[in-house]
């Protein structure tokens, strides 16, 4: 009996040592030695506690597709010419095919041959002749379709790193979920609204030549010249909030994409008027040094995600790989502006699924109203324990206060984070962990009202209510396990909580309660419980 | 000190008739309310949609605010207040969601800041959960609920003769469709906290009708001789001491944190305060006595 006393003073004691290892570096400023040494995970306050948002967003990688489609219309189209292969339309048919009319059989087995040399990742789908019209339906390999859309989100998961990395976010959480999903926690971030648009927005730069020579009011009324498009410029009135759209006719055609940009910055111009100067890698300003000398006199759209930012007319041949965009903007504008170009754009657009904001204030709140009712309920309960079990209220008492130490640690060593569910299951298990301590207590009453010695009480008190605090807390385990697995967010940091507390509050009630008394009744030989 | 004497002999199982004329009645009730309102009305988390929680700085009545969103023209728009009455702080609520960058809550605060001045206001909390989210939120609560549920009776099962699962399951049934009634009556929308409150009640009634199952039990081996009657009569009267002080313990707790915990757990403590009564009165007053019904109509040969 004494030696098994002993080891369990020794295992409790271990016990608290390691608990507060743990808790020590949320609690004190350490030395850095310390941290080196021992453990050093603070425990983390949840997204509701601090403030922040979450964001889930999906990648829609449809349109990855449909734009891989697209280049290879247009390639087809060049090299049709190029080859003097006759053909009635080439075109993009729902998101992943495409279709080609070539009016003349002759050119069958050409055209097969530059399929095989050249899309390496296409494959016929239907083939018809009919009235010396070939017709094709070709698609995406499924294994390259695969590869896109992979390739789109994480690429895309990539991008939105960079661009998280450059605002300035401490300790954001960024990562794949499912195929297409991609899931951002920004704690503490302040304006929500200008961190989605920095972390959502495509940022695909283009540039294209302003179609001068039709009339643009024909185009509007739907009379579009082939191979030609109507974008808008949106300009918002920085005063009134009033938004004025002003549309262009543009040649279709890309020339040039942010891909090959190597630097984004802002600049003043002499009126402190902000815009983003840009500059391109070699090949870049090669392209953009005969684009600009071909199309002198004519006007050159820059233009972001379908918006015309500005349209101005080419001078002159520009070598040298630089250029400027201006839009009204402010000086923020153009920072953000100046990150996503840096960062690159996105390789296809992304949708928001879910997203949850609490700003700093409420979670502040959060935490201050979360403890106030801790501090009560718990006083109330430590309260309660001492005036209705006397003395041996102050040992369950004690067993709790360890309990919640527990919690807090364990908390801190599995990196969970804190949530204000989690802080309603501490609160719950200061309820619950005393249950196992009152199933004692009334046990080892029923055994004194028998006749029995404090000793013969304890033991058989404890013995008996064993099995008992055993089946209901695997039940209530049970359910804490299942909701850990399927919950999310706060949920999960109810159920981690709970779980912790349901273990911790066996080893504290069973374990630590039981040396107490043990001490107190074969040490000191006391003759009576204050129970 | 000692608040039920340790000689209680109250005839539970006597009761047993006004306690299911009580229990149909909350029951019905409930029903009714569920029937009336079409069944339990599921939050944003379920159902999709977006919430956007508003402090003023000023004092704004609730009419001025639907006033002022008015122009928005969005469907099924809602305006609560919430938390303490001097807050100035409303929840607005709709069922339309946008996966595009700019959000509604944008609109709602423009349409707000252009009424009140932009400073009058802060937003404090944005929830958008698209229909494609709330969707999958809802069959993972729906697998946590039924997950645990199964896993509770086999433990169960395992543990206790059928009859015990038997009575405890019923009685968590009761428990949960009671809480779920009251959500009802008091409007309240099920959220993913409240599906952990109502799984931390369905644990909570398990874990109270096991311990009065598991002293029938040691009863029944002890007293071979003793009607059931007044084994279940004595075991719940020698339980009643714990389960009533566990209850209180756990009730303090929630009422402090139903009270202080702040407005956006206030659902959640609701829905626990509900369910714990609930649980405490079934697992004393249904769950033991169904087993003298059991025994009514399934008799045992080797009791009489």
């Amino acid at each position: 009996m004494d030696k098994s006393l002993k080891w369990r003073i020794i295992l409790i004691v271990v016990v608290i040592t390691i608990t507060c290892f743990y808790l020590a570096p949320s609690i004190f400023k350490l030395p850095s030695w310390w941290e080196s040494t021992f453990p050093s995970e603070k425990v983390s306050l949840g997204l509701d506690l601090q403030g922040g948002m979450h964001l889930l967003l999906e990648v829609e990688t449809e349109k990855a597709l449909s734009n891989t489609i697209d280049r290879i219309v247009s390639d087809f189209k060049n090299i049709f010419l190029k080859e003097r292969i006759p053909f009635k339309q080439i075109e993009r048919v729902g998101s992943d095919t495409l279709l080609v009319e070539i009016l003349n059989p002759a050119y069958k087995e050409k055209f097969s041959k530059i399929l095989e040399e050249r899309f390496p990742n296409l494959e016929k789908l239907t083939f018809d002749e009919k009235e010396g019209i070939v017709t094709y339906t070709l698609g995406l390999t499924p294994r390259n379709k695969e590869y896109l859309e992979r390739f789109a989100v994480d690429k895309g998961l990539e991008t939105i790193r960079n661009r998280v990395d450059e605002f300035g976010v401490s300790e954001p959480t960024i990562q794949k979920q499912s195929e297409n999903r991609i899931l951002i926690q920004l704690p503490g971030i302040k304006d929500p609204k200008r961190a989605i648009d920095i972390i959502g927005r495509t940022a695909l730069l283009e540039f294209k030549i302003v179609n001068d020579e039709s009339d643009i009011n024909e185009a509007l009324k739907g009379e579009i010249p082939t191979g030609c498009e109507i974008l808008y410029s949106k300009r918002e009135d920085k005063k009134t909030g009033e938004i004025t759209k002003e549309p262009f006719l543009l040649k279709k055609r890309t020339l040039l994409t942010g891909e090959h940009l190597t630097s984004a910055n802002v600049r003043f111009d002499q009126f402190n008027r902000p815009y983003v100067a840009i500059s391109f890698d070699s090949s870049g300003a090669r392209r953009f040094e005969t684009i600009t000398g071909e199309n002198v006199r004519k006007r050159l759209a820059i233009i972001l995600d379908n918006n015309v930012y500005s349209a101005p007319v080419i001078r002159q041949k520009i070598s040298g790989g630089g250029a400027i965009i201006e839009g009204n903007f402010t000086t923020e504008e153009a920072r953000d502006l100046a990150i996503v170009l840096r960062a690159g754009s996105l390789p296809a657009p992304v949708k928001i699924l879910e997203q949850r904001t609490v700003g700093p204030s409420l979670g502040h709140d959060s935490i201050r109203e979360g403890i106030k009712s801790i501090i009560i309920g718990g006083a109330a309960v430590v309260a309660f324990m001492m005036i209705y079990y006397l003395l041996s209220g102050i040992i369950a008492n004690a067993a709790l206060c360890l309990n919640m130490l527990i919690i807090l640690a364990a908390l801190a060593a599995f990196r969970a984070t804190l949530t204000l569910p989690g802080i309603a299951g501490i609160l719950l298990t200061i309820g619950m962990a005393v249950d196992a301590n009152v199933l004692i207590f009334e046990r080892t009453r029923e055994e004194l009202r028998t006749g029995k010695t404090p000793r013969a009480a304890i033991d058989s008190g404890y013995a008996k209510a064993l099995i008992t605090i055993l089946d209901a807390n695997i039940t209530t385990l049970i359910a804490a396990l299942f909701l850990f697995q399927f919950g999310t967010g706060p949920v999960k940091g109810f159920a981690v909580t709970l779980t912790i507390g349901l273990i911790a509050s066996l080893f504290t009630a069973i374990i630590c309660t039981r040396v107490i008394f043990d001490y107190f009744l074969t040490k000191r030989r006391i003759k009576k419980l204050s129970i | 000190m000692e608040l039920i004497k340790p000689d209680s002999k109250i005839d539970f199982v006597g009761k047993i008739k006004w306690a299911l004329l009580f229990s149909l009645i909350l029951i019905s009730t409930s029903l009714i309310s569920l029937i009336i309102g079409g069944g339990p009305r599921y939050g944003i988390d379920f159902e999709g949609g977006t919430l956007v929680q508003i402090k003023f700085l000023t004092t704004v009545s609730i009419s001025e605010v639907r006033v002022s969103l008015d122009n928005l023209a969005i469907e099924g728009l809602r305006v609560q207040k919430f938390g303490e009455k001097e807050a100035n702080e409303y929840l607005i609520t709709m069922k339309k969601t946008t996966g595009e960058l700019e959000g509604l809550s944008d609109d709602i605060k423009e349409a707000l800041e252009n009424r009140f001045g932009t400073d009058s206001l802060e937003v404090r909390r944005v929830e958008m959960v698209g229909p494609k989210v709330g969707e999958d939120l809802r069959k993972k609560g729906m697998l946590a609920v039924t997950f645990s549920l199964i896993g509770m009776l086999i433990y169960i099962w395992w543990r206790f003769e059928l009859r015990f699962g038997v009575g405890a399951i019923l009685c968590l049934l009761h428990d949960v469709s009671i809480t779920l009634g009251a959500l009802s009556l008091t409007h309240k929308p099920i959220d993913l906290p409240i599906i952990a409150a109502l799984l931390t009640v369905v644990g909570y009634s398990v874990n109270d009708t096991i311990i009065i199952s598991d002293r029938i039990r040691e009863n029944l081996k002890k007293m071979t001789r003793e009607r059931l009657r007044n084994i279940v009569n004595k075991s719940v009267n020698q339980t009643l001491s714990r389960t009533c002080i566990t209850a209180g313990t756990t009730l303090m707790v929630i009422i402090a944190l139903f009270f202080l915990g702040g407005g956006v757990i206030h659902d959640f403590a609701f829905t626990l305060l509900v369910g714990i009564c609930i649980g405490t009165y079934s697992s004393i007053f249904i769950a033991s006595p169904l087993l003298i019904v059991w025994e009514r109509l399934f008799p045992k040969k080797r009791r009489r």
